[in-house]
């Protein structure tokens, strides 16, 4: 096999996003971490629902399923269940995985089937021009909320740490090195592996996330998680996570306040990663990185287990099955 | 047959009968479904021919006692052919006062009344709403009333087993399985090995259910309660090997004898549902033969892993109920866009709504044709009897496959629960299914089609050089890119309605029961073929030129099936709803088809399809 590069994972197709979305830069990580996975490009599925980032298929040189909104959980469950060979790789949105996806997103992470999900969070509907999505803050003026939204949003990595999700990340669409890292340990990981990715529409919902993205506010509103290190964060990191009363707390170091103080992050304890998914603006930083990652079994190990061994202890006679039961002659 | 129960007959007078029809019925504890699965297989090794109606309610354990709780098994098991359970009762078993007032009035008079005589007391009659028993009264005067102390006569004979009482209770249906087995002359040791089986793992129940087997069996042979005993002559049937199978069996079987065909994994999406369940249950135990099965969050994610497994080259299906195909419908539509093979079981039963979940009807047709949105054709059959549920089955997938396509099989909940006997295949004999994954690079297009089916390339990931996108946007007719150029939507849209209308010429031409032009003719579709074709036989026996075509393919339709309607003066279609394949049938053809419609949750009796097509041949017309 000749050597994949970057050029390989790009289709024949115009990227159609709007000039400036979020989307191109994840699509350029994307195709640029492709190649180096030492998967065979024909063994590639990418699978979408509906919505901006469902489009993403159509933009990359594999096998691609651009399916109906909020399914693509559940056809993807079907092709990985049935060929576990494919790398398997689900495209959604805030909208789509969220709202009329949910059932099947909370699902296939229980089951854990080894697919990779990326979820584009730009907190809005893109497609249908500007509704309120269900990661909208209340009070969110929209189309569709002229008076403010009233709906209480949800974390879409509590949500996944709920769901059980094996592996759970976040990362930014212009963070192209942590981006690339995160999505090479997804693809890494045996089972469901989720990255939210922070995405900013600059149409519709323009500077969502402009405090993990701007230069001038993002050391100090974005707390960087590493495996077995404490959370420290800020400009100087000279700021920490410390835990009081099982309350999480902003504390700057010094005064008597050391490192050991701090929380330190284990992606193998989902308690705290869910303590952590809890952390964020207005109070805290946005954590990002690797929240959770743990080992479990994939639902297709498991089913094709089964059937390999049914297949051993009863060898398939069609014959047999046809004849079960009480049989008569006629002559 | 056991020799004997002929021998210990003989002592008694045994009178021959040509076809007899039996319910037994009781609460839903008392085991009815089972005790009339048994005597039909009892019935089926006696060489009869025999058709089943199992009629229970849709809660699992109603309050004991009451009406809503009857449930009960109907067997009609004759020396001639069978093509229905029967419309009017020769003999009910009824265990409690409300199984007797639900079922009494379907009893002929002079028929066989099995009662359980303790069932009959004070809170019993009154949950049924009796206000005095009716078996102290002349109320059941016209039936041959026989009262056997069932429940006593069982602890009896189970006495020494040191069994609960509640245990010694649940006996009691073989007891009456082994009452009317001696009656009609069944063998019991079929019941007996199938009870070894079934408690393996716990001999006492074995014993116990054998001994109240026999116990009913021995009784009704030494007490002086029957007089007569009858024989049932086997049936002259077609040659071969048989079994008993219900739809849903046969729907499984067809399904895995297919992709075993394909030589293709079979893989399953689905969501409990009444009455579709049991194809999962069935399915899921069948993984030796390469069978996956994903119980699904829902009905939506059943079809949509299936047809995310066709994608991957799976022979993919998904299996439910009328309220689940709503669920469905968007990803069908999903299916017909990307042209890929799944077939959609859909086992109807009475709507709309949750409607009566346990009950049967056929209100889904016009559904399967149209509801979906946009111009969304696709293959529908229908599956005629329980046995025929295998071939259909088949058939679906053959033309899944062979057309690139979504396809619908319809069944009902009187084929899935329903039983006869069925003429075992021999699988060597099965038609070959050939599948044909794309592996060539050269002059590849997603979209191009072949000539004669029109059908686009199947495409599996993993295959190098053919790498492509499919999805739910209107495509280019050949590079299946995305288009909104105004006419490829045109075409694709008429080649995509040519591809299914095309399969007409791939199916065989619309069967005729009868003279090939006449006064009426039957048109039926699904579960009524059995009373559609035992009502032309009758209108025939009377005199009456009238044929019966039976549609197993309902979308396209068989060829020739307008020429066939124009010869004859009348064209009527029994269904069970208010009337949906006589109105595609109307608009396809501009003929003047009448509806016969019952909407009950029950098949249609012979009497009722007779007696409106005489009415439609007498000059009733529409009033039918």
């Amino acid at each position: 096999m000749t050597a994949l590069t970057k050029k390989d994972f790009v289709s024949d197709q115009d990227v159609r996003w709007c000039p400036g979305c979020g989307d191109y830069a994840i699509l350029a990580q994307v195709q640029k971490v492709l190649p180096e996975l030492g998967v065979p490009r024909e063994n590639f599925v990418f699978v979408s629902g509906i919505g901006c980032s469902s489009r993403f298929p159509y933009y990359v040189n594999t096998f691609g399923f651009h399916s109906i909104h909020g399914r693509a959980p559940a056809i993807a469950s079907g092709l990985k269940a049935s060929r576990p060979e494919l790398s398997v790789w689900i495209v959604t949105g805030d909208g789509d995985a969220l709202s009329i996806g949910g059932n099947h997103l909370i699902h296939v992470l229980r089951r854990n089937l080894d697919v990779n999900i990326l979820l584009f969070n730009n907190k809005i509907y893109g497609l249908t021009k500007g509704q309120y999505s269900p990661t909208s803050e209340v009070g969110k003026i929209t189309k569709s909320t002229p008076f403010g939204s009233i709906d209480h949003p949800f974390d879409p990595i509590a949500l996944a740490l709920g769901a059980e999700a094996s592996f759970v990340a976040r990362s930014v669409d212009v963070e192209a090195k942590h981006l690339q890292d995160v999505i090479r340990r997804a693809h890494a990981h045996r089972g469901a592996s989720f990255i939210e990715i922070l995405q900013n529409c600059n149409v519709f919902n323009d500077g969502a996330f402009a405090g993990v993205t701007e230069k001038a506010t993002k050391a100090d509103q974005t707390l960087v998680l590493e495996h077995g290190k404490p959370l420290v964060f800020g400009k100087d990191r000279d700021r920490g996570i410390r835990l009081r009363d099982f309350q999480p707390e902003v504390v700057t170091l010094g005064n008597g306040v050391t490192e050991a103080d701090l929380l330190v992050h284990d992606e193998h304890n989902p308690a705290l990663a869910y303590l952590i998914a809890r952390l964020g603006p207005p109070n805290f930083p946005t954590p990002i990185g690797v929240f959770a990652s743990v080992d479990r079994a994939c639902y297709e190990d498991e089913l094709g287990a089964q059937v390999a061994n049914a297949r051993e202890q009863t060898p398939p006679d069609l014959r047999g099955l046809l004849n079960r039961g009480d049989t008569w002659q006629v002559e | 047959m056991a020799e004997g129960a002929a021998a210990a007959a003989g002592v008694k007078r045994v009178e021959s009968r040509d076809a007899v029809v039996i319910r037994f019925a009781g609460d839903s504890g008392d085991g009815m479904q089972v005790t009339g699965m048994q005597f039909t297989t009892e019935s089926a090794l006696a060489g009869n021919d025999i058709a089943t109606l199992p009629d229970f309610p849709a809660e699992i354990r109603a309050p004991t006692g009451t009406l809503a709780g009857v449930s009960a098994f109907q067997l009609n098991f004759s020396s001639g052919q069978v093509f229905t359970p029967g419309d009017d009762l020769d003999v009910l078993v009824a265990m409690n006062p409300a199984a007797l007032k639900v079922n009494v009035d379907d009893l002929k008079p002079g028929g066989i009344l099995i009662v359980d005589h303790e069932g009959f007391n004070e809170p019993n009659l009154r949950k049924a709403g009796f206000d005095h028993n009716p078996l102290e009264d002349k109320s059941l005067a016209r039936y041959q009333l026989f009262q056997v102390d069932v429940t006593k006569l069982t602890a009896a004979a189970l006495r020494d087993m040191g069994l609960s009482a509640r245990a010694v209770f649940r006996c009691r249906n073989f007891f009456c399985l082994g009452l009317v087995s001696w009656l009609y002359h069944r063998p019991i040791d079929v019941t007996e090995r199938w009870l070894g089986d079934k408690f393996k793992k716990s001999p006492e129940l074995v014993e116990a259910n054998v001994r109240a087997l026999r116990a009913g069996y021995n009784f009704a042979e030494n007490a002086e309660l029957f007089a007569v005993s009858y024989e049932v002559k086997p049936a002259a049937i077609q040659p071969g090997k048989y079994r008993n199978i219900t739809g849903n069996t046969a729907t499984a079987l067809g399904f895995v004898a297919a992709a075993s065909k394909a030589g293709r994994p079979l893989f399953l999406g689905s969501y409990p549902i009444t009455p579709a369940s049991d194809v999962l249950h069935e399915l899921s135990a069948l993984k030796q033969f390469n069978v996956y099965t994903f119980q699904a969050e829902d009905e939506i994610a059943g079809i949509g892993a299936a047809l995310g497994a066709a994608f991957g080259g799976a022979i993919a299906l998904t299996t439910t109920s009328g309220p689940g195909m709503n669920l469905k419908a968007e990803t069908m539509g999903l299916a017909i866009a990307v042209e890929l093979p799944l077939v959609i079981t859909n086992i109807q039963r009475a709507g709309p709504s949750t409607g009566m979940p346990t009950k049967t009807e056929q209100a889904d047709l016009l559904q399967a044709m149209y509801g979906r949105h946009g111009e969304a054709p696709l293959p529908i059959l229908a599956a005629a009897t329980p046995a025929d549920c295998f071939a259909m089955a088949f058939e679906a997938v053959r033309i899944a496959v062979k057309y690139m396509t979504p396809v619908i099989l319809l069944t009902d909940g009187y084929l899935a629960n329903g039983a006869e006997p069925w003429l075992i295949p021999d699988p060597d004999a099965l038609p070959a299914l050939p599948v044909h994954f794309r592996t060539d690079p050269q002059g590849f297009f997603p979209y191009l089609r072949d000539e004669q089916t029109l059908s686009r390339p199947w495409v599996i990931p993993g295959t190098l050089g053919l790498e492509h996108r499919v999805g739910g946007l209107e495509k280019d007719h050949l590079t299946g890119n995305i288009s909104y150029a105004p006419s490829n939507h045109e075409q694709m849209i008429r080649v995509r309605a040519r591809k299914i209308a095309g399969i007409a010429r791939d199916i065989p031409p619309a069967e005729v029961f009868g003279p090939a032009e006449g006064d009426l003719l039957i048109i039926g579709w699904g579960s009524t073929y059995g009373s559609v074709r035992q009502a032309a036989i009758q209108l025939q026996a009377k005199g009456h030129r009238v044929a019966h075509a039976h549609l197993r393919h309902l979308n396209p339709f068989p060829p020739g099936l307008g020429e066939l309607m124009k010869r004859f003066r009348h064209v009527v279609v029994p269904e069970m709803n208010m009337g949906q394949l006589v109105r595609l049938i109307r608009a396809e053809f501009l003929i003047d088809a009448i509806g016969i419609n019952k909407i009950q949750g029950q098949p249609f009796k012979v009497s009722e399809i007779v007696a409106r097509s005489v009415k439609v041949l007498s000059g009733g017309g529409k009033s039918a």
